[in-house]
């Protein structure tokens, strides 16, 4: 259905191709999961199959790449929308319409089907995909998890015969992934639809896909096999993996059931030891003497009528990580806003510090509390690393270079004179911290750090943030990501509606929840047991 | 509502709901009778209540309404300031200003008359309710459906419009955020400095934002067209840009006193014609079709009918010289309603109860909105 033959990319400003000589094929009716760190190529990939690269990036594209027989040589992007559906990075940046309904009959209209074929085309995606009560819903309104549903379905009417999804679950929370992991197993299982995505989540779609395909970046021949086998030696997996690995369990599980069903001697083997403190998060001892740094008491906040946060009180102490999770909508960002300064409470009271951050002149409140956004690339103006760097000292009134050191620590391989939209996702995490901290706040909050984040980033930004802590700072993190929560979090509270529905330690928290469970928690339940590393180490320690 | 809908529940096709309101307009615009403009707004605003949608442009008719007032009060603001001398009844004397014999015409400050005022406040009061009309007309139609209804050939135009429309409330949520994280990295959020700050971050988020609208936009297919003839497309142009000659030439010849009427008309009828030749021309290449285009049916003429009967009623009693359309200020006597046109602007009350509801009523709308205001770094999503 998908073929490449000996393609490979260079984009005019790059040293080194993006993509070098990738020979796949992907048949007819297949779920083809692409891995591989940031900057490896995955995007790339999954642009050249309708053309969108070169015809529309730019570039130059030596080799074959055929579609359902189609050349995307002869054939730019729209004439190829019959054939092949595309779901970018942000749904909702590809809506052209403002109504459900419209969107999805958008594309059939572009293509000149008949009235009476797109009515009937409409009605049946609104059923397939669950849409059906949304049908005349603003598209503004929807949450994530449904526009990325309504993107879908809109690229579906016009029934093409391949999928190309990027990374469709990365902004989701753990349920709205779900849903939308659930419909598109419906689409391969019962229509045949061949569907080509990538994704960083791994733990939530290699057990659904029938090939991997492992772009190992900088001109390496990528791998391409069953899961299972690409698995086994992929440097790039999900905790159920790298738990198999420990293990020694071959072949390496995919899914939690498989892995439950090879780990009753491990879980017999654990129930004898302790799980041991995460390191260097100092779990386990007690971390609330001492002032708080931040607390909220009774607060609430609104936009217009929409109550985001109902008489929520916290207290946040020095030397924690605590984590929030809950789904989209819940208030996790609101409280964020509240302790940042940008939300005025209506209600009850905020203080960091003792004082009210919404009170505080900008110039002040970089010293008391340090946010890094949802998209870091906000909180970054300058055309170089270096006068960002050198901006954020003056900002913050602390000698030149302070935000240089930083950087130097959490990011080493980063050129001075880089544009900062020129890093990738991990590395431009790493510039906003190092921006926020240079006023070295008692309190950073982070909000959804992890999104399109791989692996290896995922697991700095759990040792920076456990260093933090150590330091004696006060972190906070809305995210969806449980397998970091597992990681780095002492404390977790779950939100929903705009309260807190359940704050304490991690470990009790997550483990009896279904949905905020991490996968190794999920395994060894009802062991209280988090991460691959704790177990590695008991399992040294056991010898 | 109590009131039950005699057809199904469906949009209504926007051009009606322009007609109806463009029809009230015309009658608003006929009289400066303040009871007859009043029950204007009334009816306006009854049927928007009752029909309107809880789409974003459903609130037009409310900010329509700060407008037309803002209207009125700067209409009666500037005749009390600066108004014409005028004899009658003095209701306050306000301290006069003196000025230089070259513009002894006008007057600031002095006596303030009850004739004046109420003059100024008809007049005012006119200009508002028909701004008024339009906000109807704004909080009823789909401004998107309405563009929809274009020939074929402006496709290209009516969605870089429907584009533009839906950037701006983004470019807004941009802005938002990013002062939201200046003020995060310390920096004013606030003033000359502020906003400069703001504008780059903000235009390099929708440049990028446009460029991905556009890929997604040409993976779904926009911009297939179907290969004309050589032939056609020179027709086409030549009946387009030969028809637009006309109609500037022809405008030219209705405003310009000095040159024979006979030119004016036949050379704009003549020219729209060869325009409207050339756009149905041109709409032969795109080969895009229409996803349930709005009918006209019953319930579109009817509603039509009712504002044009509105604007016929005033514009006849007008025409035969009914009195109380143009209440006397001087002396100042209390208007009293005229029958006949009072009767043709109520008509235009029918589709509050004739018009199907434009949707089923369906749950507010509370998660949702919860997206809509990102006055939070990262609120949305």
């Amino acid at each position: 259905m998908i073929r490449f033959e000996g393609v490979s990319v260079r984009y005019p400003d790059s040293p080194a191709p993006t993509l070098h000589r990738v020979d796949l094929h992907i048949p007819e009716g297949e779920l083809c999961l692409v891995v591989g760190r940031t900057g490896s190529g995955k995007s790339t990939l999954l642009r050249a199959v309708n053309g969108l690269v070169p015809h529309f990036t730019g570039g130059t594209l030596t080799g074959r790449v055929t579609v359902a027989g189609r050349d995307t040589r002869d054939h730019p992007p729209r004439e190829l929308a019959d054939v092949v559906g595309m779901v970018g990075q942000d749904p909702a940046a590809g809506f052209v319409t403002d109504v459900v309904e419209e969107e999805l009959a958008y594309g059939m209209e572009s293509l000149g089907l008949a009235a009476p074929v797109m009515r009937r085309r409409v009605e049946e995606t609104l059923d397939l995909l669950g849409l059906a009560d949304l049908r005349d819903r603003p598209l503004a309104t929807l949450s994530a998890g449904q526009r990325q549903r309504v993107a879908i379905g809109a690229v579906l009417t016009a029934h093409p015969r391949t999928l190309v999804l990027d990374e469709p679950t990365s902004a989701l929370d753990p349920p709205a992934a779900e849903e939308v992991l659930a419909v598109l197993q419906r689409l391969v299982h019962d229509l045949g639809v061949t569907v080509l995505l990538a994704e960083h989540r791994l733990e939530r779609v290699v057990q659904y896909a029938d090939r991997v395909v492992h772009l190992p970046g900088g001109g390496v021949r990528l791998q391409a096999g069953s899961p299972a086998e690409v698995m086994a030696s992929c440097p790039v997996v999900p905790p159920v993996v790298a738990l198999g690995r420990v293990a020694g369990w071959s072949p390496p599980p995919l899914s939690v059931r498989d892995a439950r069903r090879a780990a009753s001697g491990l879980r017999a083997q654990l129930a004898r030891l302790s799980p041991p403190a995460r390191a260097g998060n100092g779990a386990g001892r007690p971390v609330t003497s001492g002032p708080p740094v931040a607390t909220l008491n009774g607060a609430s906040a609104a936009y217009g009528d929409v109550v985001a946060l109902r008489d929520v009180s916290l207290r946040v102490h020095q030397g924690e990580v605590v984590a929030l999770m809950g789904r989209n909508g819940a208030g996790k960002s609101t409280l964020l806003g509240c302790l940042a300064g940008l939300v005025r409470p209506v209600r009850g009271d905020v203080r960091v510090r003792g004082q009210q951050p919404h009170r505080l002149r900008p110039a002040q409140l970089v010293r008391h509390v340090g946010l890094v956004p949802h998209d870091p690339g906000d909180l970054l103006y300058a055309d170089t690393v270096a006068a960002e760097c050198a901006a954020a000292d003056r900002d913050a009134g602390v000698p030149a270079g302070t935000c240089a050191a930083l950087l130097a620590e959490l990011l080493p391989e980063v050129g001075a004179d880089v544009h900062p939209r020129d890093l990738s996702e991990g590395q431009r995490l790493a510039l906003a911290l190092a921006v926020v901290l240079a006023g070295r706040p008692p309190l950073v909050l982070l909000d959804e750090p992890t999104r399109g984040l791989d692996y290896g980033a995922k697991a700095r930004l759990a040792a920076t943030l456990r260093q933090l802590a150590a330091d004696g700072r006060a972190v906070v993190l809305a995210t969806h990501d449980v397998e970091l929560v597992a990681e780095v979090a002492d404390r977790t509270v779950v939100m929903a509606e705009g309260e807190i529905v359940a704050d304490g330690p991690t470990a009790e928290v997550v483990v009896s929840s279904p949905a905020f469970a991490p996968q190794v928690a999920k395994v060894l339940a009802p062991l209280p047991w988090l991460t691959v590393a704790q177990v590695a180490l008991a399992l040294e320690g056991a010898g | 509502m109590s009131i039950r809908p005699w057809v199904a529940p469906r949009p209504l096709h926007p051009g009606a709901w322009w007609l109806w309101a463009l029809g009230l307009a015309t009658a608003a615009g006929r009289t400066t009778n303040p009871l007859l403009l009043l029950l204007v707004v009334a009816v306006a605003g009854y049927v928007v209540a009752a029909r309107r949608t809880a789409a974003p442009w459903a609130r037009a008719y409310g900010a329509f309404l700060k407008l037309a007032l803002t209207v009125l009060a700067i209409r009666v603001v500037f005749h009390v300031l600066l108004g014409a001398p005028t004899t009658g009844t003095v209701l306050v004397t306000l301290p006069a200003l003196d000025l230089p014999s070259w513009a002894a015409g006008v007057r600031l400050g002095g006596p303030v008359t009850a004739e004046a005022l109420a003059a100024a406040a008809y007049e005012g009061l006119r200009l508002a309710t028909v701004l008024v009309c339009i906000g109807a007309a704004n909080a009823l139609a789909n401004p998107k459906r309405l563009l929809r209804c274009l020939p074929a050939a402006l496709y290209e135009v009516s969605v870089a419009v429907v584009v533009a429309m839906s950037l701006a409330p983004q470019l807004l949520a941009d802005v938002q955020r990013v002062r939201a994280a200046r003020r995060l990295r310390g920096r004013p959020d606030r003033g000359v400095r502020g906003l400069r700050g703001v504008a780059m971050p903000v235009l390099e988020g929708a440049l990028e934002r446009s460029l991905e609208l556009a890929a997604a936009m040409d993976s779904r297919g926009y911009g297939r067209s179907a290969q004309l003839p050589r032939r056609v497309r020179r027709t086409t142009a030549a009946l387009t840009v030969g028809g637009l000659f006309g109609v500037a030439a022809g405008v030219y010849g209705l405003l310009d006193a000095g040159s024979p009427p006979l030119l004016g008309l036949p050379l704009l009828g003549g020219g729209a014609l060869l325009a409207a030749a050339g756009l149905a021309l041109g709409g032969r290449r795109t080969v895009r079709t229409r996803y349930r285009p709005d009918p006209w049916a019953a319930p579109e003429w009817l509603v039509s009918a009712s504002g044009l009967l509105a604007a016929a009623t005033v514009v006849l009693s007008a025409a035969l010289g009914v009195g109380g359309l143009d209440p006397s200020t001087s002396p100042l006597g209390w208007p009293v309603l005229p029958v006949l046109p009072t009767l043709g602007v109520l008509t235009a009350l029918a589709p509050a109860v004739l018009a199907p509801r434009q949707q089923p009523p369906r749950p507010p709308l509370a998660a949702a909105s919860r997206k809509a205001e990102p006055a939070t770094v990262g609120a949305g999503r």
